[in-house]
């Protein structure tokens, strides 16, 4: 089957850049097919809805489980292994993928912690001698940062950080209890404290969306349409405009190029009936998500694209790096027997600490930053585990049965403090994913293999963490909760990929020789495919990827509908 | 067959379990109050996920001595006189089977666990540990209650006796009891404000007015956002 019209463009996948793509392309007056592997989804439909529910709405109470490894309230369709969609490892790698399969992609489930790269982060080459620089710096960026602020809404604060740059901001939210001990504890170690920056409306930004009703459940999506996922921001309005169809349930198989290497469309596989699918089109949109993308472009063999489209250089899929990450927690002797109130709050924290050592002598070259959790949740699947380990630290006997549990369950509630720290690692050629060649998926389409391992470099960072940990939260008047994971365990250091951040498998250079894309996201080998995904980053920094996905894809497509309007494509 | 399961499970702990054996004095008549766990659940399930839940609920796992043992043991640990009801009230040993059967992790620990506190008893009292008097099973319930008994023949008991702890506490936390116990107040809309003055000066803290000065002013919540060409927020 084949589709009976020839779209402008092509965007696969519905996450943070095909969304945005999809939007802004329609909105430019483009014709656009979105092609998305999962089911349509949204969290105000009350089928699909999971915010607002009790916990004894789930047999499980929110417990997870393998199709929701997240918690069963998680709104995120997906996880780390996908039936019938395996991957491989090669020997002495540990790769943890996440593939989402819904209308969104993984912005259903995201933290919404909404940063933006600094200056540094594109050139960080010029710095520390590692890696590359970015071909493009903060300054290109800049305005498209500008206004993906002000259309999907972020709040934070401006502060003048020479790295973290200023945004258009709604204001933050008061900060919690737990929150204020971290302020003082990290002020008198020396270490800054800001407000958080999240893609949450704690403002009004326009008439179709809600405003935050603090329930903390952001990963649960919101069916006020009140953070930012995708689908709820930019593919309802983008699909409102009538210029966009939306193939769901449908998966990418390959682009399908014409002798002189061009794509001439998509071939795809409809996963309700196993039927081919071809989508025609004059430009094609990767947004599959950095690993996927490159994927279907190892895959997307032609005469002319012998070891895969736009991977002449022998590039695609190699730099792929995740964001590092590190966790500690401890117990607050000064919030037992606390107040009960509503403490919600938006989902996650209301502060955090952004990298605060730059330009320090360290023997690891890249920062991290801090998130801060706690406080009064809901109780889940969990709640109650060790109910009263804590009176060991107050001398008294951990253990028992019987009606003073529930007086040990009260008194320790909402006295926990953590902090999980994010990293920037530092991207390697010798980090990558292939086509395993021995291996396909119930598709028929030939899986992915990673070879992944951390340097010294991220392990020195994880030591600092522990470290940095360990010290503000005694500093914010915490007893330490488990054991400090030394070198036998890479001190905490999560696995590559974990804190599903992966970037670079794409990424964007001037030289064709030694990069995928160029400096708008056009591949060097096929002028009309492009990726809108974090395919394109040359370095992760110690942010978060999506504010970087959004307004890189935004920019990606205002330049196909100047390359469209000068009929350059 | 699963509605009679709960009666049967009722008047098992109603009545004696085994001829020449002691009553079940812990779950005697008054003790026993039943509340209905739901047996459907929609919550934006996916056809894999409701697949998935059918067959657990379909799957019998434990033997029925099995089930009122579990009963017991979270009767002994939450019981039901209080006035938010206990772990009998709250649905439970229903949510204990459930996530059992769930968590291929937990089904060893249960079932060895159930096996070797019946071992013990036998070899302490005569009987299965359902079908000793209610001061034996508290007996060895101090046994193994508390971990920093070194004791090494009751380490297995210890661990089983935690692991039933902690899933008695998490089934009654996570029912309505559980969360008014609690005095739990979210999970609905609301707009927060900051943390109570009053607690705030119990904590001897209090907001630094210019952190507080970048805060939404929750009055202004519902105007639209506009900002000046320097990024201040002008509404």
């Amino acid at each position: 089957m084949s589709s009976n019209e020839q779209y402008d463009a092509i965007v696969v996948g519905s996450g943070a850049g095909g969304g945005m793509a999809t939007w802004r392309l329609a909105q430019a007056g483009l014709r656009v097919a979105l092609v998305e592997a999962g089911p349509w989804y949204d969290p105000a439909d009350d089928s699909q809805r999971t915010q607002f529910r009790y916990p004894w709405e789930s047999p499980r109470r929110g417990a997870s489980t393998r199709l929701r490894p997240f918690g069963d309230f998680n709104a995120c369709i997906g996880g780390w292994e996908l039936d019938g969609e395996p991957f491989t490892t090669a020997e002495g790698t540990d790769f943890m993928w996440w593939r989402a399969r819904m209308l969104g992609g993984r912005t259903n489930h995201w933290g919404r912690i909404s940063l933006r790269f600094g200056p540094l982060d594109f050139k960080r080459r010029d710095i520390d001698g590692l890696g590359d620089n970015w071909p493009i710096g903060y300054e290109d960026v800049k305005p498209y940062y500008d206004k993906v602020d002000k259309l999907v809404g972020v709040f934070g604060t401006n502060e003048g950080l020479p790295n973290d740059p200023d945004g258009f901001f709604l204001p933050p939210p008061k900060p919690r209890l737990h929150e204020l001990y971290y302020i003082r504890g990290a002020r008198s170690a020396g270490v800054p404290v800001y407000p958080a920056r999240k893609s949450i409306l704690t403002k009004r930004i326009n008439d179709e969306r809600g405003v935050c009703v603090y329930c903390r459940q952001c990963d649960r999506a919101c069916s006020l349409h009140a953070d930012f996922s995708s689908s709820t921001v930019l593919i309802y309005p983008a699909v409102a405009s009538g210029r966009v169809d939306v193939y769901t349930n449908t998966m990418v198989r390959k682009v399908d190029t014409s002798p002189d290497g061009s794509a001439t469309g998509v071939s795809c596989i409809d996963r309700g009936n196993r039927r081919e699918l071809r989508i025609n089109g004059r430009s094609v949109v990767l947004a599959a998500s950095a690993c996927s993308t490159a994927r279907i472009l190892l895959n997307s063999i032609s005469a002319r694209h012998g070891s895969g489209l736009g991977n002449s250089s022998g590039h695609v899929g190699r730099y792929l790096h995740d964001s590092t990450g590190a966790s500690r927690a401890a117990f607050l002797p000064e919030l037992m027997d606390r107040d009960i109130y509503n403490e919600d709050g938006v989902g996650g924290m209301h502060v955090y600490t952004p990298w605060w050592l730059e330009g320090a002598n360290l023997d690891f070259a890249r920062g991290y930053h801090l998130e801060i959790g706690g406080g009064m949740s809901m109780p889940s699947y969990g709640f109650g585990f060790a109910a009263n380990q804590y009176k060991a630290f107050l001398g008294e006997r951990v253990g028992g049965y019987g009606n003073g549990l529930r007086d040990d369950i009260r008194r320790f509630y909402g006295s926990r403090l953590s902090i999980a720290c994010r990293g920037e690692s530092v991207p390697q050629y010798g980090n990558y994913c292939e086509l395993d060649p021995n291996v396909v998926d119930e598709w028929g389409i030939p899986v992915l293999r990673f070879d992944y391992r951390w340097t010294e470099q991220e392990i020195n960072q994880a030591r600092h963490m522990q470290d940095t940990m360990e010290e503000l939260l005694e500093a914010s008047g915490g007893v330490l909760l488990g054991d400090k994971p030394g070198p036998e365990r890479q001190y905490g250091l999560t696995q590559p990929g974990e804190i599903i951040h992966e970037v670079g498998t794409t990424r964007m250079g001037d030289d064709p020789a030694t990069s995928v894309t160029n400096r708008y996201g056009q591949l060097h080998d096929a002028g009309n495919v492009f990726v809108a995904d974090a395919g394109t980053f040359v370095s992760q920094a110690d942010k978060n990827p999506t504010w970087t996905i959004l307004a890189l894809a935004w920019r990606t497509s205002d330049y196909i509908v100047e390359q469209m309007r000068q009929r350059n494509l | 067959m699963k509605m009679n399961r709960r009666e049967t499970l009722k008047s098992l702990l109603l009545a004696p379990l085994a001829a020449g054996a002691a009553t079940a004095g812990c779950a005697s008549g008054a003790r026993v109050n039943w509340t209905e766990l739901p047996r459907e659940y929609s919550y934006g399930r996916t056809e894999a996920e409701q697949r998935r839940d059918r067959e657990l609920f379909a799957e019998s796992y434990f033997s029925e001595h099995e089930l009122v043992t579990i009963a017991v043991l979270c009767d002994i640990i939450l019981p039901s006189d209080h006035p938010n009801g206990g772990a009998l009230d709250a649905g439970l040993p229903d949510f204990v089977e459930f996530i059992v059967k769930d968590r291929e992790t937990l089904k060893l620990p249960v079932r060895g666990g159930i096996a070797w506190l019946d071992a013990y008893a036998v070899a302490e009292f005569g009987a299965d540990f359902v079908n000793i008097e209610e001061p034996r099973r508290l007996a060895i319930c101090d046994r193994i209650a508390w971990p920093d008994v070194e004791d090494p023949v009751l380490q297995p008991g210890i661990r089983f006796f935690s692991l039933m702890r902690d899933l008695t506490l998490t089934g009654y936390y996570t029912t309505r009891q559980g969360l008014r116990d609690l005095g739990y107040q979210g999970n609905v809309a609301n707009v927060w404000d900051g943390v109570p003055t009053e607690v705030l000066a119990r904590h001897g803290l209090r907001y630094e007015p210019e952190w507080l000065a970048k805060c939404v002013d929750q009055s202004r919540r519902d105007i639209v956002a506009t900002w000046d060409d320097d990024m201040n927020l002008t509404s």
